[in-house]
């Protein structure tokens, strides 16, 4: 039962990256593929389609404003396709389909709790960041208090997220393309790298922007018109899918209830809440709510970014619904064409097998394409984030006392993006054969546990204080990363030890409520000078983040 | 931006009302989404007989599936509702409060 469960959140986990592929990867099964022409065509046609917009973009970005938040010039509903791109991953498309293909219902519920975070962000965070903000997160966590100490943390904070993530991405990448373009794995990762570099260097956040906004449409639209298709099928009867759905499952009519995820639901659902917050913490997430001119623009953002999740999410589940008869009685689809054996490319190809037995040979390259352009646009806003917290935070705000001139500026992010860029791509091969799916866990746990504490309080509670976030801060830090080695995902299959001593994949759900215990306990007990001034500071700010008087404006284009 | 504006505005009973229905508003459909899900998440977890049982007599389609993806559904339409009274009733309510505060 606990290898299903942590089975289940290995899957779960993935969703959120692009990792899903790794998988199988991790266990041998990836094995490169024959050069797929649709594929590399619709692929050259994206990425010069994009290259067209970085030079447009590129003429534009002059001022840091520019390039760190496209000057706020975003409009709602350009940034919540954004948002929506950041979001659906190439994960979402390829896991949550699989998911529902091989455990039925149990895959829906998981997909429900992916969702439910976003109401909550709009709620919560939405108009705040985005009155608070200007560039980066820090710049919320460390308004009223220690510009020095908390932007620091909060910059390196960042900073290991996005390195985690980036590696992440980069392994992923790597993976995927080898199956569906039968690339060699470091010329896949090399071509990423490139590419990334090429639109955050030249392009900004502009050209960053509109990458994501490209590929979210044509994945809105590939998987709207993969089920389409598939529903034709059954005369776009539901009821008809799932009378042969349940003839053809293994499992019959029981994949149509909750299955054996009551195996442990508390785990399920807080792993849920737990993924959400690590998504509230995550720096190319929110970086998102700084480029769009007001608080107005960014409720909006979310109100579209979430109808567009939500949309999608049903999309797929109901392509890996209609899966299970369309794959499952094919064996063409099988390996050595064996009906409910092996998968072929690995049990999360479901989606692209769908795409391939209603389309034909095109609609798998196109869908394909998407894939690859998914990863290079999310790879691409995750090395603005780090850039950004490199030379806004560190060298702007902290070594040159806010006194940096723009082009200097300008100048330290590009190469921190150089850097970045580098640091992806090498380590992206040195990890090619490790398993990494616990650098996931250490990615949101980290994101949950240590930004969201410390962004969540310093917005909604008067009484913390510099001594309290940093504390908070390590403790999240030091526990997240320490649940992580001790799960079974370093401490048994790194490490290879007998059994694990923390059992569960996801650190957040202990790591995060001790990390706010413990900015809380030590603020509390914080009787400093500088305490009592950081909380007076709060009311001023608390004006701002309901009024937005004196947030960053849009600059004119 | 001065403090005496950020004073003037804290000062106007109208800034107390803003926040007010503001954070009401918020923090109540944050809970209620919370809610909505954590009664699904119960419903699966001790009487998922009732998410099991089919639409239609005969019919394979079960409760289950309408219900999911009217969550998702309904969560959604209240980030609209929020959205909608916050870029309308309080957009008008906080200009109001910041013209007062720059006079």
């Amino acid at each position: 039962m606990k290898k299903f469960v942590s089975g289940l959140t290995g899957v779960a986990l993935s969703l959120a990256t692009t990792l899903a592929i790794a998988g199988p990867a991790a266990s041998g099964v990836v094995e490169k593929q024959p050069l797929n022409i649709h594929a590399i065509v619709m692929f050259f046609i994206f990425v010069l389609g994009t290259l067209a917009i970085t030079w447009w973009a590129a003429s534009k970005t002059q001022s840091t404003s520019d390039f760190y938040t496209a000057g706020g010039g975003i409009t709602g509903f350009q940034n919540g396709l954004a948002i929506a791109g950041d979001y659906m991953s190439a994960a979402t498309l390829l896991g949550l389909s699989s998911l529902v293909f091989s455990k039925g219902y149990d895959g829906f519920i998981y997909t429900v709790g992916f969702f439910v975070g976003w109401p909550i962000i709009t709620f919560l965070m939405a108009e705040r960041l985005r009155n608070l903000g200007r560039f980066t997160f820090a710049d919320i966590a460390s308004y009223r208090l220690d510009q020095t100490k908390i932007r620091t943390f909060a910059a390196f904070g960042s900073l290991t997220v996005v390195c985690f993530y980036l590696i992440v991405q980069m392994v992923g990448a790597g993976q995927l393309i080898q199956l569906l373009f039968g690339l060699d794995y470091p010329i896949a990762v090399v071509v990423v790298g490139v590419l990334m570099l090429v639109y955050v260097i030249f392009g900004g956040m502009i050209a960053t922007t509109w990458v994501q906004i490209i590929k979210a449409v044509l994945l809105l639209v590939g998987g709207t018109t993969l089920a389409a298709l598939a529903m034709s099928e059954f005369g776009f009867s539901y009821e008809t899918l799932a009378q042969q759905a349940v003839e053809t499952h293994k499992d019959g009519f029981k994949m149509m209830g909750p299955g054996p995820m009551l195996a442990d639901p508390i785990n399920a659902a807080s792993m849920s809440l737990g993924l959400v917050f690590g998504i509230a913490g995550l720096p190319h997430i929110m970086m998102r709510f700084f480029t769009v001119p007001n608080a107005k623009e960014a409720r909006k953002s979310v109100f579209y970014a979430t109808g567009f999740i939500g949309f999608f999410f049903l999309v797929v589940c109901t392509i890996g619904f209609a899966a299970i008869v369309m794959i499952g009685k094919d064996p063409q689809y099988f390996v050595g064409g064996e009906l409910g054996g092996k998968l072929i490319g690995g049990g999360n190809m479901v989606a692209m097998h769908m795409a391939k037995a209603v389309g034909g040979n095109l609609f798998l390259g196109f869908l394909s394409a998407v894939a690859f352009a998914t990863i290079l646009a999310v790879v691409a806003g995750l090395a603005l984030a780090g850039a950004s917290a490199v030379s806004h935070d560190l060298y702007a705000t902290v070594i040159k006392k806010g006194k940096a001139n723009e082009k200097d500026e300008l100048k330290v992010s590009r190469i921190a993006t150089i850097v970045l860029g580098l640091i992806a791509v090498v380590l992206g091969i040195l990890f090619e054969k490790m398993n990494v799916a616990f650098l996931v866990g250490l990615t949101f746990g980290v994101a949950a546990s240590t930004n969201f504490p410390i962004l969540l309080l310093s917005m909604y509670w008067k009484p913390l204080t510099t001594r309290g976030a940093l504390a908070g801060g390590f403790v999240g830090l030091i526990s997240a990363v320490s649940f992580v080695v001790l799960s079974k995902s370093v401490w048994v299959t790194v490490l290879g030890n007998e059994a694990e001593i923390f059992p569960y994949e996801h650190p957040a759900l202990f790591s995060m409520p001790l990390a706010f215990l413990v900015t809380m306990v030590v603020s509390l007990l914080d009787n400093s000078h500088q305490a009592t001034e950081e909380r007076a500071r709060f009311d001023d700010q608390f004006v701002r983040a309901q009024t937005g008087v004196g947030a960053a404006a849009a600059s004119n284009h | 931006m001065s403090k005496d504006l950020y004073q003037r505005m804290r000062d106007n009973p109208r800034f107390n009302e803003l926040v007010t229905k503001r954070s009401r508003l918020a923090w109540g459909l944050a809970i209620l989404t919370l809610v909505i899900y954590y009664t699904y998440m119960m419903l699966v977890a001790f009487n998922p007989k009732v998410l099991h049982a089919t639409l239609s007599e005969g019919g394979m389609l079960t409760v289950g599936v309408p219900v999911g993806a009217f969550i998702i559904f309904i969560t959604w339409a209240m980030t609209g509702y929020y959205v909608w009274r916050a870029n309308t009733e309080f957009d008008s309510l906080n200009e109001e409060i910041v013209k007062e505060a720059k006079k």
